[in-house]
């Protein structure tokens, strides 16, 4: 096998998302709409961890993620790692938190919901940190667990 | 208070002086004084749903104290029609009227309503969510019928699931300590994301009988036939929750009987003349509570 089909190849530029919970690196995937994008993707899956048991990892070529997107990271794998790479270097290295509020980030399920009839209506959710974590529209009232959250 | 959509917008003692406030002005609500305190002052109803009570109070609220009303019952008539947004007809209403006060049948609508408008806004209900001053009557109806409105033993009846009087409530009734009981079939029962919030005592029950003698207030709300793929089984559980005269028996004599209206067949017409039934003073309540309301909002006289 030559070093260039090696597994964890390191990237020259972009970004590696590190410590997410071990299962979820495909529904951040989907999430952060990757596949397909011209972006050239790794996901590494169960890989050995000594924080946890084990994790995944994506590394995302020549790209940073914007503020959403860390929020939609943060939103199914809360405490990952965003690490940004320039010239194979970290130059950055963060860690994917909550914040108070996201706005257009996720679309409300409830379907007679005044942000699914508006036009031009932004979504709004308040995050709920409790044993699980939720969300709760900011209009309706309705709250999404987790793992039933639809990104935008 | 800028905005009243929620009841939970509201603290302890907004409601407090809301409902004392109320209390003064029930001699004005009746015609028998007079108020000037809004004069001048215009209250916009803007109606994407029809009602009648919730509709007819404001506007008779806002004569008695002097105001006057714009606006429509029906969004038949209105740019709605041609795809106005509401967040774009919630601007413009805003520079007609000292307030505004909408009903739609989306929920939410009131609060995206709320954060594009410059004056007060009321919700009189946004679909299946919140209706704030329905709450406010309520909360005022105990009061006045029981002396108080904490440390008491409340019923819910009926559709416990879809009602979103009971919802709201049973959240402020919580607040304010009292001990909830829910009588409901299993497919209408109170959510959890209702009774997750509660902190107060409650519990569940299919049957009336199982708490009755225990109840000061027995709230009645209206089981839909929509609610119900099978006319049959719509009909089996609504005659299972039928409160007439002779169940009352096994009332507490102060127990009070409360309903948002209108009422179909939950409350026998035989309850009317008892003792019990408080829905018609109810129904009068929501015009002091209203004003009350819309005074502390467009800034009346005390």
């Amino acid at each position: 096998m030559s070093d260039n089909l090696m597994r964890v190849q390191p990237i020259r530029n972009g970004t590696v998302l590190d410590h997410i919970k071990a299962g979820r690196g495909r529904k951040v995937l989907d999430a952060l709409d990757l596949i397909d994008k011209g972006t050239t993707i790794t996901l590494l899956m169960h890989v050995p961890s000594k924080k946890n048991s084990s994790k995944d990892v994506i590394k995302i070529e020549d790209r940073e993620l914007s503020e959403s997107e860390s929020q939609k990271l943060a939103l199914l794998s809360p405490g990952a790692h965003v690490n940004i790479i320039r010239n194979f270097v970290v130059a950055e290295k963060n860690v994917a938190e909550l914040p108070e509020l996201i706005s257009n980030v996720a679309i409300c399920s409830n379907d007679n919901c005044i942000s699914n009839n508006e036009r031009g209506a932004k979504t709004k959710f308040n995050i709920i940190k409790g044993n699980s974590l939720s969300i709760q529209c900011v209009y309706c009232g309705r709250k999404i667990a987790q793992d039933n959250i639809i990104f935008i | 208070m800028k905005h009243v959509v929620s009841i939970s917008d509201l603290s302890k003692k907004q409601i407090l002086s809301v409902l004392k406030r109320a209390k003064e002005l029930v001699p004005v609500a009746k015609g028998k004084k007079k108020s000037k305190s809004l004069d001048g002052k215009i209250l916009a109803t803007c109606f994407f749903e029809p009602s009648t009570r919730t509709r007819l109070s404001f506007e008779t609220a806002m004569q008695r104290l002097g105001g006057t009303c714009i606006g429509f019952a029906d969004p038949s008539a209105t740019s709605h029609l041609k795809g106005e947004t509401l967040v774009d007809g919630i601007r413009m209403v805003a520079g007609y009227a000292d307030a505004v006060l909408l009903r739609h049948p989306q929920e939410g609508s009131a609060r995206l309503a709320s954060e594009n408008s410059e004056v007060p806004l009321i919700n009189g209900g946004d679909g299946a969510g919140q209706h704030p001053t329905q709450t406010l009557l309520d909360l005022f109806t105990i009061n006045e019928e029981m002396g108080k409105m904490e440390g008491l033993n409340v019923g819910m009846l009926g559709d416990l699931r879809y009602g979103r009087t009971v919802h709201s409530l049973s959240h402020a009734l919580a607040k304010f300590n009292n001990k909830l009981s829910f009588i409901s079939p299993d497919s209408l029962s109170m959510p959890s994301y209702v009774t997750d919030d509660l902190s107060c005592e409650w519990s569940s029950h299919n049957s009336i009988e199982d708490v009755l003698n225990d109840l000061d207030i027995l709230y009645v709300t209206r089981i839909q036939k929509e609610r119900f793929p099978d006319l049959e089984e719509y009909k089996k559980v609504a005659s299972a929750y039928i409160i007439d005269s002779d169940l009352l028996k096994n009332a507490k004599s102060s127990m009070r009987i409360l309903h948002p209206l209108p009422r179909v067949t939950e409350i026998s017409t035989d309850v009317d003349d008892t003792k019990h039934a408080a829905y018609f003073r109810q129904a009068f309540n929501g015009v002091p509570v209203r004003m009350a309301l819309l005074e502390q909002l467009i800034g009346g006289k005390k």
